[in-house]
């Protein structure tokens, strides 16, 4: 299935978009500078000259109107993409997404179908300071009637775009910035991978085994699956074998994937670029609590921001967001 | 209204003051990102909004002001603060990440809070208004003559924010004045596709206050509608919309390649620099002589640069510093 072509995970989102546009007329585009830009992140790159004004629509700096104005358009029978750039811009407009998107097919008993894609910017650790660096999803996966969908990789999102695409059901769409490959912001290269020119779908609810392992299993998502995966290395070198799961959807949650890797490694470390309290972190851990407390041969460990806006100065942002060091520490003391 | 020499004299400076500041500022920015631009290195990493070819609003506008009136600011808002009178030093330093920063390094350029000075800014589009709503409600509940200025871009005017506060600040009689920037560009999106009304200021219409639109960037009549808005707040007799058309010489950040934005656009507008205009209304009026404006720009050279020395000599905060001042 996978060929030699590599993308980044801009491009791969960007083509995703474009050949579901090229498959069903009903797609659409709209945003802050998703036209001639092609997005700040670069997520619309190329739409604008292939599809035109009328199908990748540069919108006002009106939120509440244009993400509004998608569920409208969703529940007529359009399809629409959504990209409002960071995901720290939706205080403004958030009636709209938590009060009608999630609950509108729900208040229908299921009558309303709300095939809406909304796509936004996540992460840190290039010094945006505390209003452009946020990661915030677990306020979406929260709220009942909203898939939450999380790529690392330019596989990935293009699998899981066109899963979003087709979805009847809203769907919330994070990328973060420091995996798109763009060429102002540093990357791992680990985020580039092949991916096949047709199109592809990655089911939503489905775990991903970045690196298997024995002695400790590390959950995570987007940003810290690459921390995690350098910290594994880290630790092979010591002799310690770290498996790192990468949930890549927070709605529907892979549960089972999560249980599985646990029950083989007894060893739990969440790792989360979102803030601590009341998150992904704290879900994951209740996941095993629940459902297998016997297998765990030391307490869950979690590493997240500790609860505190994220700062501009790079020493504090160093501080509060995971690194890799953080990461091998946490696993190295589950472990011996 | 009557232009003493001093304001003259200050208003010259302070937009020297602010164009060199932000001229040093992309200089700066670039060191430790060439060859390679990598937006998070260097001492100045993260995005950087310059406001040169902007000095005009908030000079204009901020030589009505005291210092127990508040101004609220945008993203782009170096030209703000140095206008209302935040110390260049800690603001230098607060940029470049320092613990002798406004905010202690933990702000940064789009997040400056000098409470002492009532200056504040925010990353978020069309978030100026409100607060500046809730500073002039106080002042009015306090029997205080303070009022609170509003500033931001006309890509704000199309946010709920922008009609919900003219709207409040309209029925409360609020000592509020809101200052549109039509720097003619949201980002990458012209005022022409994104806004219904080529002028903003007719808006102020719908909400039964006065509204007028600057044209050309003119210091000088920004200088004059301010202050009847400043003064018309001061007496109690509410709120004030003025939009100016104004130059953004650099692009919406450091980095922008700004492919939408016509070639020569910015070669276009730096033709008509408003300080130098500015300098030929002052000299052709008889304000002030060419030394006199020549004293002035020397010390506005010597303020930034002695800024950004103090910025880079100063240490950064210790790292536990991030786990502090989420309470008080």
């Amino acid at each position: 299935m996978r060929n030699g072509r590599q993308l980044t995970m801009a491009k791969a989102i960007s083509e995703a978009i474009a050949q579901e546009m090229e498959r069903d007329e009903r797609v659409f585009v709209m945003g802050e500078d998703v036209g001639v830009y092609g997005g700040i992140f670069g997520a619309t790159q190329g739409l604008y000259e292939r599809f035109g004004p009328e199908r990748v629509m540069d919108t006002p700096i009106s939120e509440t109107a244009f993400i509004g104005a998608a569920i409208g358009a969703a529940a007529e029978g359009l399809r629409p993409i959504v990209e409002l750039m960071f995901v720290d811009f939706f205080g403004v407009c958030m009636d709209q997404i938590y009060n009608h998107l999630a609950k509108n097919t729900y208040m229908s008993g299921g009558n309303m179908r709300l095939p809406v894609v909304l796509t936004t910017a996540i992460g840190g650790g290039y010094s945006d300071a505390a209003q452009h660096s946020q990661c915030l999803y677990s306020i979406f996966a929260h709220v009942p009637g909203l898939k939450v969908v999380i790529p690392s990789t330019a596989y990935d999102a293009k699998g899981l775009m066109i899963s979003a695409i087709r979805d009847d059901n809203p769907v919330v769409y994070f990328f973060h910035k420091g995996l798109m490959g763009l060429g102002w912001m540093k990357y791992p290269e680990t985020t580039i991978t092949p991916v096949p020119e047709e199109p592809y779908t990655i089911p939503f609810g489905q775990a991903d085994v970045k690196r298997e392992g024995e002695d400790v299993t590390i959950v995570a998502v987007a940003m810290m699956v690459h921390r995690a995966l350098e910290a594994a290395e880290q630790l092979e070198e010591e002799g310690i074998s770290a498996e790192v799961l990468d949930l890549r959807t927070l709605v529907p949650l892979d549960r089972k994937a999560v249980l599985d890797s646990v029950r083989k490694t007894g060893r739990l470390l969440v790792v989360d670029e979102d803030y601590r309290s009341f998150g992904l972190t704290g879900e994951i851990a209740a996941i095993v609590a629940e459902e297998a407390p016997e297998v765990l041969k030391k307490p869950v460990k979690r590493l997240a921001v500790p609860d505190v806006p994220i700062p501009f100065s790079r020493p504090l942002e160093n501080f509060v967001i995971p690194s890799v060091d953080a990461i091998s520490g946490a696993a190295r003391a589950l472990v011996v | 209204m009557a232009l003493t020499k001093d304001t003259v004299l200050w208003m010259y400076r302070t937009m020297w003051t602010i164009r060199l500041f932000e001229e040093r500022m992309a200089e700066i920015y670039l060191e430790g990102k060439t060859p390679a631009f990598d937006i998070g290195s260097g001492p100045v990493p993260g995005e950087m909004h310059l406001s040169a070819g902007q000095e005009p609003v908030a000079v204009g506008v901020c030589a009505h002001l005291r210092k127990d009136d508040a101004v609220i600011g945008t993203h782009r808002a170096h030209h703000f603060a140095i206008a209302k009178g935040v110390d260049l030093k800690k603001m230098a330093a607060e940029i470049f990440g320092k613990v002798t920063g406004l905010g202690r390094g933990k702000g940064g350029h789009m997040h400056l809070f000098d409470v002492e000075n009532k200056f504040s800014c925010s990353g978020i589009i069309g978030a100026s208004l409100p607060p500046a709503c809730g500073a002039a409600l106080a002042y009015k509940k306090l029997g205080k003559d303070s009022v609170a200025v509003a500033f931001f871009g006309e890509g704000a005017a199309n946010q709920g924010s922008f009609h919900e506060s003219l709207n409040l600040a309209a029925i409360w009689r609020l000592p509020a004045v809101f200052i549109c920037e039509d720097n003619a560009w949201a980002i990458s999106v012209p005022k022409s596709k994104s806004t219904a009304v080529a002028d903003n200021s007719v808006r102020a219409a719908g909400y039964g206050i006065p509204g007028v639109r600057i044209p050309e960037n003119d210091v000088l009549a920004v200088y004059e509608a301010a202050g009847e808005a400043v003064a018309r707040a001061r007496r109690g007799e509410g709120p004030s919309l003025i939009e100016v058309e104004t130059y953004r010489f650099f692009g919406h950040f450091q980095g922008d390649p700004e492919v939408y934005r016509p070639k020569d656009e910015v070669k276009k507008l730096r033709e008509k620099d408003p300080i130098p205009r500015f300098a030929q209304q002052v000299l052709g009026r008889g304000l002030a002589t060419a030394e006199e404006l020549d004293a002035e720009k020397e010390a506005a050279a010597r303020a930034v640069e002695e800024a950004i020395a103090f910025a880079r000599e100063s240490p950064y905060p210790d790292p536990q510093e991030a786990l502090l001042h989420v309470f008080v």
